[in-house]
């Protein structure tokens, strides 16, 4: 239990620091997007006989710039590009799984996590992507949220823009790749997403929206992970709700603080 | 003066659609405040975006100090204000962090910022007069008082050129001359060249050197008060005679 908490820690945490740079460009859903790609790479794997995870990552990571390709410069317009990522390899999915005869739930515990099974490699292994998330967003942080401000502006000033948004894609396929064994492929972006929203509400300035997400994502893989274990319940969907439910006490608390400032 | 920008038998049209705009030829030299006019859809704003290599021109040619606009190395020192600039996200950003963000291109990629960053972001936001106003969301400020942060920002940069597409759209008249205030001591202390594209000037109007009238292609070039009589437009002449004289320098 305790590798439970581990990786629902490292997940909690940077699942919200990746969203965050997706969620201020509008693009929240693009997780989601990525995650169906991350199980064709699963699916890919058990009919070749590959690593799954590593053969997620290799396919969500393409799958991100080839959907951030097709939105800045293959001229998709508003969520077309993320819809024919979504869709696409959805069915892409269903048809390597079929063909590799590998419906069952081993797929299932990608697809909805399996974190009670967790071994000590994985966490580590988490940990260091996890680590290295965090390391390239801090080191990067100013750039980034000149683009996440005004993209334009940023252009005009000669920043990568390119480059930057094909880095936070790629940032968010290495968190869903890493997630995989947590909330499971087709949850993880509502890590990435509700935690988010939720500080959104609560913080006064960009930096500790961040850092309140990071927070909440954390208490919401504890809090979800400790409630599923004492009712016996599916702890991937247990942690979403529970940032479900967080994302709604924000609610209240961010409307009862306009009542009390007017 | 060297040339700033410079447009050489410039083309652009947008796919699918008629040319916006033909054969402009246009040198502006550094230290100007350059006004573009022009009626809606004229291509006034697509030929500040030509400028600052935003858009490649269809055919001929956009210099931004002698160099391709779109990859010249001045970029870092030009700021853009763009038409209805407003914070794009909903994470409340204070006025301080918008304004530490105008640093990104001109300091390292990596690591915190500089403390003569630190410094000159201090002083941007004390130039526009919002110091006590700081560390308050941008959102919750007033339209004036978001305008000046986003001037703000582009101050934080040290740059040599300022463009500014439609800046007072939906801000109040005392804030237009608040601006009108900034860019003139921009222009007049700091040498920043200054391109203003808008199609109603205000109090804008006493401080610019000369105006480009786009409609399809640059009509007019010259002074603002030799304008024929067939381009005027009522709303070019809301400025008060007189009463627009920059500070000295």
């Amino acid at each position: 239990m305790k590798l439970a908490f581990a990786a629902g820690l490292v997940v909690g945490v940077v699942a919200p620091a990746v969203g965050f740079f997706l969620v201020e460009r509008r693009m929240s859903l693009i997780g989601d997007g990525i995650g169906h790609t991350a199980f064709a790479g699963v699916a890919l794997a058990q009919l070749l006989g590959l690593d799954p995870v590593l053969t997620a990552l290799v396919v969500s990571v393409a799958g991100a710039l080839v959907m951030e390709l097709l939105h800045s410069r293959g001229g998709a317009v508003g969520d077309q590009a993320l819809a024919f990522l979504l869709y696409t390899s959805m069915a892409a999915a269903v048809v390597l799984a079929s063909a590799a005869r590998a419906v069952n739930a081993g797929l299932f515990a990608y697809l909805f996590g399996s974190i009670l099974t967790v071994e000590p490699g994985t966490v580590l292994k988490m940990s260091a992507a996890g680590a290295l998330v965090l390391a390239v967003i801090a080191a990067l942080y100013r750039r980034l949220l000149a683009v996440a401000l005004d993209e334009e502006a940023a252009r005009a000033c000669g920043l990568p823009v390119l480059g930057l948004n094909l880095l936070v894609a790629v940032l968010a396929a290495l968190t869903v790749a890493l997630s995989m064994r947590t909330v499971g492929l087709l949850l993880v972006a509502a890590l990435m997403v509700l935690p988010v929203l939720a500080a959104g509400r609560l913080a006064r300035s960009v930096r500790s929206t961040l850092l309140i997400a990071m927070a909440l994502g954390a208490l919401s893989a504890v809090g979800g992970l400790s409630l599923s274990w004492v009712s016996d319940l599916a702890p991937g969907g247990t942690i979403v709700l529970v940032a479900a439910g967080l994302y709604l006490l924000s609610l209240g608390a961010g409307l009862v603080r306009r009542r009390v400032t007017v | 003066m060297p040339a700033a920008v410079e447009l050489i038998d410039v083309a652009f049209s947008y796919p699918g659609h008629a040319p916006t705009l033909t054969g402009v030829r246009l040198v502006v030299r550094e230290g100007e405040f350059l006004a573009v006019a022009g009626p809606n859809g004229g291509g006034k704003s697509t030929l500040l975006r030509l400028m600052l290599g935003l858009e490649r021109p269809s055919s001929g040619a956009a210099l931004l100090y002698g160099e391709p606009a779109h990859r010249a190395s001045v970029r870092p020192r030009v700021g853009y204000l763009p038409q209805r600039a407003r914070v794009g996200i909903g994470a409340p950003v204070t006025v301080h962090e918008l304004v530490t963000a105008g640093r990104a291109a001109v300091e390292r990629p990596f690591g915190p910022l500089s403390a003569a960053g630190r410094q000159r972001v201090e002083a941007a936001v004390e130039e526009v007069g919002l110091s006590s106003v700081a560390r308050r969301p941008v959102a919750q400020l007033s339209g004036g008082q978001q305008q000046r942060a986003f001037l703000a920002k582009l101050l934080a940069a040290d740059p040599r050129l300022i463009a500014l597409d439609e800046p007072t759209t939906g801000v109040d008249v005392d804030a237009q001359e608040r601006l009108a205030e900034l860019l003139c001591e921009l222009h007049s202390r700091h040498g920043v060249t200054i391109l203003y594209v808008s199609h109603e000037f205000g109090a804008i109007e006493g401080h610019v050197q000369r105006l480009v009238l786009v409609r399809g292609g640059i009509v007019f070039d010259g002074p603002i008060g030799q304008l024929p009589q067939v381009w005027h437009d009522p709303s070019h002449h809301h400025g008060r005679e007189g009463s627009h004289a920059c500070p000295s320098s």
